[in-house]
């Protein structure tokens, strides 16, 4: 039913390129316009977010350049606009499409370096404990099992306050991001772990890996040159979706006023801070920030669901 | 069996000590228990005097086990924000939490669960596509901000209902609800709403998952080979298996609720536990967190016994069987 | 009269975006009441197709484009999905492969049969049951009134494949097809389950499909057999026409790869109408090369291998408590001894502790018990790697499945290397990678492989590759574990010519595991019978194989398909049949 192998083994050796771009997943996204634009909007985002002082309108943390007479000025289009200010000002003037754009900068920084963290740590543990089995998987399993009975958002919750009542305040602030990407990325660990571990489990068994060790390689070398490779398919799924959870929960955390300080604000600091304003009128405060964050969570997941089933055999 | 529930009973037990001892050790060490309790002109002598009195010299394992002792019995101590005992805080604000988390699970799971189902059986119908179009929306949706709009939509341009506090409420012995007024029910609707639209796009997407798993099984091949109808394939062999792991989700989903009343709480003020929670951490006010930590976990902790009772029930292949045979 | 199921010009596509790929083109065949058909043909024939596509189970995008299926001359090929269902079970059965997944677990099989009896005949629960009792009873199930209420996972393989066939006899259909019904099974209890629809196809006038690839089941089992090669039917004939006097080349092909059981051949006539790669390796002066230079071995011991009172223990229940922990004992106090350059092999069924052996000597389990000692060295009182690390490069291993033996992240030219460059055998790269092309044209698949990943082979050549991995540390013992068993009868023929070729260019010692008794025939010298852990007997293999001496081995010889009346055309070495 398939393809002759051995015309396959005739034709020219293909380049890791030329090969992504002639298999399945490729073909799939080139199918997808959704997914193509969700990959589009998370590239021109990203651009944006990392060249936001030269891209952003305003700079909104320069206070010789905000106006107070600018304060709570609508979006452009409506009656009151002003034409500077594309998408309206705050209640201190500051430009809202340039705050967000900062905001993007500061919600994209944590998520992929709370993730960064998770996948370190949770792909470390997962092997080990696969590898090794015995006692310490079953510590390791347990202490996991445990954890994933708490939903993440509490357990972040709870070392950030952890860490508010440790650190003095002022110097919470300067450290508040690391603390927010610790805590959002040793919530996150476990599922990766648990995946990874899983993997392995079935990896070790499988024949190259027995192939490796009656060649005479040590469990470090097996570990990291073959079954890390062939374990990782799965953990890109999980991290394109754990990066859409943590950028929810850092918005989250933000709003909940326990996130990143108001000096560098965050989508979800802004998204607080508008909300004072909701009832008396100015929606565009809260509401435009909250359209780019569900926008940017949107666009995650989209890609993150369809590179979930792209990869997966059994759905084709 | 009897094995099993006390294998799980110690397990259980085992994470309420580590949970505790967690709540212990930030209650102890993290910032000084005695500053937070007196005043700055407090002599050295009397916070020695107080220290002693506390019993803050003793042992640490005799503290750990006066504070554990005291938790089994609901004592936490004083709140240092709110000057009151811990205990009567919680008691004031456990039922409204209770009452929002039990309705919105109910919400989520009464309508998640069909929608998971329905989705999977007609995987390429349209309402199926627009169901996992709005799931998908819903999942990138955060549970605050969908709070924002809808007080945004029914609260501030249609006026339609209350945008925070629980309305009012009628003392029950003790046990104060909102389920008996009319202003308590439209208090309620919107909060609730909010906690359970994220949890059920989640429900849905996981129990689609786990019966398009069980639909590719050869069980379910080999029923439908045998000539039998959909109707009996689909909710007799295929849902019945989809059940196990849903009782898990399920369970998971119920301690979620919980924690995410958080977040619903602090965006419609909601008196619960929750709001008091995350004033607790603005404020460093360390034996509310301990009570909260504890509480929860306890809530957690008989979810999950109950989750493990249920799936020994579902699957006979984890009950031992006595009489063995091959 | 007419026939109980005809079919004539089926053809079944895949539409996939490569282009439509045709499953079956132009399929004609023809079944009587209470006839059993065998289908038989290598993997991708799409033998499984036709069931599938009879009983209207196609997998989606798969669809039937032209022909048409009878069945007692009513067309069902065009019925839409309702009236298919009218068919399905009440007139069709279907038996699959694998017995532990086709029971529904969380249902007692009282509820599957009762329900399935009732749906079709509509008779009622008391009677459904009283008939499901009376099934089970003919499946061969004891005490089935007490089994009944049981569910699967208290069932062993074997029971529950003769409930999956009573499931599928529920509702008396007329014709069962049976894809691969004993593939997943062991031999004793695979002849017990073929005698079963034997009997029960006879009793009932049932007709049966019998798809497989295995030419033995098919001998002891089918009146008529139907060959399939690529989509098409080959060859058509009555069951002795085709095992003794084939037609068509394919099928000539296909029964001079079969492992004769009745004696031992010296090389398998060559099969190259499938896989049409070189087969002769390159000749390679073995006194200048690289494989054959300072093989730096010691003075040829007489014994390469020696396992003295080895046992391996599994813990198969925790415990806090070690009383109650419970062990399987997977080898039990074995010891036999591999002469040089010879070829051993080691036979039995699943769970017997053959391979178990295999992974105490190479080193990937630990022994609860018991040495090897290996050209003079007891390997088991060595107890760093790097101790060990000059023997176990003496000493290799070939695995059975091809798929999960080759890391599908590296290049096969990295794979074959790895072991060159962890044990410094080459002093460069260039000269590493001069090594693995010579490995490569040495198992036949060519230099040209070497940049490419494992998945663009197939099964055969991934195995060549594994084979060239084996020899990369120029090892003088090989142990071979199963190394055919997941292959097509052709391409086992040509990796196992490969073998004997390599075994005595490079007078490697070897040790064979196989629970194929026609496969050890051919290759080994001597051989050890296991069964439950212990090595019950060690014969030269023709001893063995013409005067069993212990109970077990006749058993196991009794129950090998004899493919009596196997006309064999006698190749000359070299000469392709195609």
């Amino acid at each position: 039913m398939s393809v002759s192998t051995s015309e396959q083994a005739g034709a020219a050796p293909k380049s890791r390129l030329r090969s992504f771009l002639d298999g399945d997943v490729w073909y799939s996204f080139t199918r997808s316009p959704v997914v193509m634009l969700s990959a589009i909007f998370l590239i021109v985002t990203f651009l944006a977010a990392v060249f936001a002082p030269y891209v952003a309108p305003h700079d909104p943390f320069d206070l010789a350049s905000i106006d107070l007479m600018d304060a709570s000025l609508p979006p452009a289009w409506e009656a009151d606009g002003d034409p500077r200010f594309l998408l309206g000002t705050d209640d201190q003037g500051r430009d809202v499409l340039s705050t967000i754009i900062f905001g993007a900068r500061i919600s994209l920084i944590v998520g992929i370096a709370a993730v960064a963290f998770s996948i370190v740590l949770g792909v470390g543990l997962g092997l080990i404990s696969g590898y090794v089995g015995g006692r310490l998987d079953a510590f390791i399993m347990r202490v996991a099992d445990v954890q994933l009975s708490f939903p993440s958002i509490l357990i972040a919750l709870l070392i950030d306050g952890v860490a508010r009542s440790v650190i003095s305040r002022s110097a919470h602030d300067e450290i508040a991001l690391y603390v927010l990407v610790f805590a959002i990325g040793v919530s996150g660990w476990v599922q990766y772990a648990r995946t990874v571990r899983g993997s392995t489990l079935v990896e070790r068994d499988k024949e190259y890996v027995q192939a490796a060790r009656v060649i005479g390689m040590g469990p470090t070398l097996i570990l990291w040159r073959h079954v890390l490779p062939n374990v990782m398919g799965p953990v890109l799924v999980i991290a394109t979706i754990h990066l859409a959870v943590a950028i929810i929960t850092e918005a989250t955390l933000s709003f909940l006023g326990v996130g990143v300080p108001p000096t560098t604000p965050s989508l979800g600091t802004l998204i607080r801070i508008g909300n004072d304003y909701l009832f008396s009128g100015e929606w565009w405060i809260t509401i435009f920030p909250g359209v780019a964050l569900v926008l940017l969570v949107l666009a995650i997941n989209l890609l993150g669901d369809w590179l979930r089933d792209a990869l997966n055999p059994k759905l084709r | 069996m009897i094995g099993f529930i006390a294998t799980r009973l110690f397990q259980s037990v085992i994470v309420m000590l580590t949970v505790a001892l967690i709540a212990f050790a930030l209650f102890r060490f993290v910032g000084d228990p005695i500053n937070n309790m007196v005043g700055q002109d407090t002599t050295l002598e009397e916070r020695a005097a107080l220290k002693e009195r506390l019993g803050l010299n003793d042992p640490f394992f005799i503290q750990f086990a006066r504070f554990a002792g005291n938790a089994a019995q609901g004592e936490f101590g004083f709140s240092y924000q709110h000057r009151r005992p811990v205990s009567e805080l919680v008691a004031e604000r456990l039922p409204a939490t209770l009452e929002l988390s039990l309705i919105s699970a109910i919400l989520a799971l009464a309508i998640g669960i069909p929608m998971g189902v329905y989705t999977a059986l007609r995987r390429n119908g349209l309402l199926s596509r627009a169901f996992m179009t709005l799931s998908l929306i819903g999942v990138s949706l955060p549970t605050f901000l969908i709070g924002i709009l809808l007080i945004l939509f029914f609260g501030v341009i249609l006026r339609w209902l209350p945008t925070f506090g629980r309305g009012e409420v009628v003392d029950l012995g003790g046990w104060t609800t909102g389920l008996l007024t009319e202003s308590g029910l439209r208090s309620l609707i919107m909060p609730a709403i909010t906690l359970a639209l994220f949890q059920m796009t989640l429900i849905m997407r996981l129990v689609r998952a786990e019966m398009l798993e069980v639909l590719r099984t050869d069980f379910v091949k080999f029923a439908r080979a045998r000539g039998l109808p959909d109707r009996y394939v689909h909710f007799k062999t295929a849902l019945k298996n989809t059940l196990v792991p849903v009782i898990t989700i399920t369970g998971l989903q119920l301690g979620s609720i919980i924690a995410f009343a958080i977040i619903t709480e602090s965006v419609f003020q909601w008196p619960g536990m929750g709001l008091l929670f995350i004033q607790a951490i603005g404020n460093v006010d360390i034996p509310v967190m301990a009570a909260y930590l504890v509480m929860i976990a306890f809530f957690f902790v008989v979810i999950n016994f109950v989750v493990d009772m249920l799936y020994y029930a579902v699957d006979p292949r984890l009950r031992v069987d006595a009489r063995g045979g091959h | 009269m007419v026939a109980l199921l005809d079919i004539k010009g089926l053809r079944v596509e895949f539409p996939s975006r490569r282009g439509h790929v045709v499953a079956i083109q132009d399929l004609t065949l023809e079944l009587a009441p209470g006839e059993i058909l065998g289908v038989v043909g290598e993997s991708g024939a799409g033998k499984s197709t036709i069931g599938a596509a009879v009983s209207g189970l196609l997998e989606p995008p798969g669809e039937v484009t032209g022909g048409e299926v009878r069945l007692k001359g009513e067309r069902i090929d065009n019925l839409d999905e309702h009236q298919r269902r009218a068919i399905r079970g009440r007139r069709i059965g279907m038996i699959f492969q694998d017995p532990l997944t086709s029971l529904d677990p969380l249902q007692t099989i009282e509820r599957q049969l009762i329900d399935t009896i009732d749906h079709h005949l509509a008779v009622g629960e008391k009677e459904a049951r009283a008939r499901a009792v009376n099934l089970l009873d003919q499946v061969g199930i004891p005490d089935p009134n007490v089994r009944i209420a049981q569910y699967p996972h208290q069932f062993s393989g074997g029971m529950r494949q003769r409930v999956v066939i009573a499931l599928a006899l529920a509702a008396e259909p007329e014709l069962v097809i049976a894809d691969e019904p004993t593939t997943a099974l062991d031999v004793s209890v695979q002849a017990q389950i073929l005698e079963l629809l034997k009997s029960l196809c006879r009793e009932k006038q049932v007709g049966m499909i019998l798809i497989t690839h295995d030419m033995g089941v098919i001998a002891d089992t089918a009146d008529r057999v139907c060959v399939m090669y690529r989509g098409r039917v080959v060859e058509t004939g009555v069951t002795t026409q085709i095992i003794g006097a084939p037609r068509h080349d394919y099928t000539k092909s296909l029964i001079s790869a079969i492992p004769r059981p009745d004696r031992r051949s010296r090389r398998f006539p060559l099969v190259t109408y499938i896989e049409g790669e070189e087969e002769r390796p390159e000749k390679i002066d073995l006194g200048s090369h690289w494989l054959g230079q300072s093989r730096d071995f010691g003075a040829g011991e007489d014994v390469m291998l020696k396992a003295e009172d080895l046992r391996m223990e599994f813990l198969t229940q925790r415990s806090m408590w070690r009383s109650k922990r419970k062990y399987l004992r997977a080898v039990d106090d074995v010891s036999f001894e591999i002469r040089s350059g010879e070829v051993f092999g080691l036979v039995g069924e699943s769970g017997s502790g053959k391979s178990t052996i295999a992974r105490l000597v190479t080193g990937i389990y630990r022994p609860s018990g018991g040495s090897v000692t290996f050209a003079g060295q007891d390997l088991t009182a060595l107890k760093t790697r790097a101790e060990a690390a000059p023997w176990r490069r003496q000493m290799q291993m070939i695995f059975q499945d091809p798929f999960s033996s080759l890391n599908g992240r590296m290049r096969v030219r990295d794979i074959v290397a790895e072991p060159i460059h962890f044990h410094r055998l080459a002093g460069s790269r260039e000269e590493a990678q001069k090594i693995v092309k010579d490995l490569l044209e040495l198992v036949g698949l060519g230099a040209a492989a070497a940049v490419r990943f494992p998945h663009e082979f197939s099964g055969g050549q991934r195995q060549r590759i594994s084979i060239a991995r084996a020899l990369a540390t120029r090892p003088r013992f090989l142990i071979c574990d199963e190394p055919t068993s997941a292959l097509d009868v052709s391409i086992q023929a040509q990796i196992l010519n490969l073998l004997k070729d390599l075994q005595e260019q490079l007078q490697l010692s070897v040790l064979f595991i196989s629970h194929d008794l026609p496969v050890i025939r051919q290759m080994c010298d001597r051989v050890g019978v296991m069964r439950h852990g212990k090595l019950l007997e060690v014969a030269e293999t023709e001893t063995l194989f013409q005067r069993p001496s212990h109970e077990y081995s006749r058993h196991l010889l009794d129950l090998m398909p004899k493919l009596e009346g196997l006309r064999r055309e006698e190749v000359m070495e070299g000469q392709s049949v195609a």
